[in-house]
């Protein structure tokens, strides 16, 4: 796992750190079912406060990314494959539209559109 | 839980009275204590320590009472003072031989440890040390005996920065256990920005603030704005202003509650803990 976070950053550094989990589980860094750093550990390595790492968690698994066993520790959930596909078309979806609205705004055709789309699709 | 409990503390020491209604310091975190010079600060250390006595009102450290089990209590206190005042003359192996045996739960094996990490050798002489050694001792010896609270008093103030890390390293090696406690009080805000998880700030003997860092800086505002904008009204609602010649600026608890008063003619950021003391400390003038 890697953690990267700055205290220069606008976005806390709670949230630093759930973006930088989530992301890594659903790229499939980390494995389903495994065990993350004790809070307290991820605070001692990362020089953060338990707090912060604690709220970083907490928010992780109310987002249901991981599942806290008491005295055991915190698991990656499992099965959860489906569930953050969903998440990540919904986003897909959203930047669509964005899209799709900025496209409008210079009356750009959907024909027009889906030629670019099938363009890029096959570069990248 | 609380590892710290003040309740109706009054303690008077010349002109200066120091007042705390309620106090809650958290078990398992490290606590940071600001406040300016002469806030009461070392008094309500001195309280904890039982090295004062309150004149009303009691002071438990995990749920018993400093009064009635004083002893008991201190046994399992790491305590680093400023100054840290050991004898000069004296080798720090002699030191800790003096030291040592007064507590039953002294650890060798960490001693000897720490004495490695931080190169310092048992034939030096205490006098000998430079003063970041000297606040590097203290602590070892502070923590050598696994205490449960630990507490310190400006420990990183005069230190270099290579050293503050060092000694904030080993803190939080320490808050590995979560029945162990860091009540530390600092200048140097910087040095709890990112490792405190809870914050206490004194002003003229008394508690104005107590609460988890994160949520501090997470939503308290700093505003940037036209002085016009600066209203009789609008000061009522902020926690500390400054008005300078060409612009103003204010301490609002909350960034909904800033959009709300200032609108768009402001510029919003997040404060540091050095910005938040500063407003505290001049509410009235400026």
């Amino acid at each position: 796992m890697n953690i990267i976070i700055s205290g220069d950053s606008l976005i806390p550094l709670y949230e630093q750190i759930t973006n930088q989990i989530k992301e890594q589980i659903l790229q499939g860094k980390i494995d389903q079912g495994s065990l993350l750093p004790s809070i307290r550990m991820m605070a001692k390595e990362l020089k953060v406060s338990i707090i912060t790492v604690k709220r970083a968690y907490e928010d992780l698994e109310a987002e249901g990314f991981v599942e806290t066993v008491p005295s055991k520790g915190t698991y990656v959930s499992l099965n959860n494959k489906e569930r953050l596909r969903e998440i990540r078309m919904s986003q897909i979806e959203q930047q669509l539209e964005e899209v799709i609205i900025a496209a409008k705004s210079i009356d750009m055709s959907l024909e027009e559109l889906q030629k670019r789309i099938l363009l890029i699709y096959e570069e990248v | 839980m609380n590892s710290i409990v003040f309740q109706n503390v009054k303690k008077q020491r010349g002109d200066f009275v120091l007042d705390i209604p309620h106090l809650e310091i958290k078990k398992g975190y490290i606590t940071g204590f600001v406040g300016e010079n002469g806030a009461g600060k070392t008094t309500t250390i001195k309280l904890i320590l039982g090295m004062l006595h309150p004149d009303s009102g009691s002071i438990t450290i995990d749920g018993k009472d400093i009064k009635s089990y004083g002893a008991e209590i201190k046994k399992h206190i790491g305590y680093v003072g400023d100054p840290t005042g050991y004898p000069e003359e004296s080798k720090l192996k002699n030191i800790k031989k003096m030291y040592a045996p007064f507590y039953e739960t002294w650890d060798e094996a960490l001693f000897e440890h720490y004495m490695k990490r931080f190169k310092l050798k048992l034939e030096q002489k205490y006098g000998e040390l430079s003063t970041g050694q000297k606040k590097q001792f203290a602590l070892i010896m502070a923590l050598s005996h696994r205490p449960l609270l630990i507490i310190l008093d400006e420990p990183t103030s005069g230190l270099d920065p290579v050293v503050r890390q060092d000694i904030l390293d080993v803190l939080m090696e320490h808050m590995q256990d979560e029945n162990i406690s860091v009540f530390y009080s600092t200048h140097i805000t910087s040095d709890l920005e990112r490792a405190g998880d809870y914050l206490v700030y004194i002003k003229d003997g008394q508690i104005k603030m107590n609460q988890p860092l994160e949520e501090l800086l997470s939503t308290y505002c700093i505003v940037s704005a036209p002085k016009k904008l600066f209203t009789e009204d609008i000061k009522k609602e902020l926690l500390g202003y400054k008005i300078s010649a060409f612009n103003a600026e204010g301490l609002v608890e909350s960034r909904d509650l800033a959009e709300e008063l200032f609108g768009r003619e402001a510029q919003y950021h997040t404060p540091s803990i050095e910005d938040i003391m500063i407003f505290l400390a001049d509410r009235r003038e400026a």
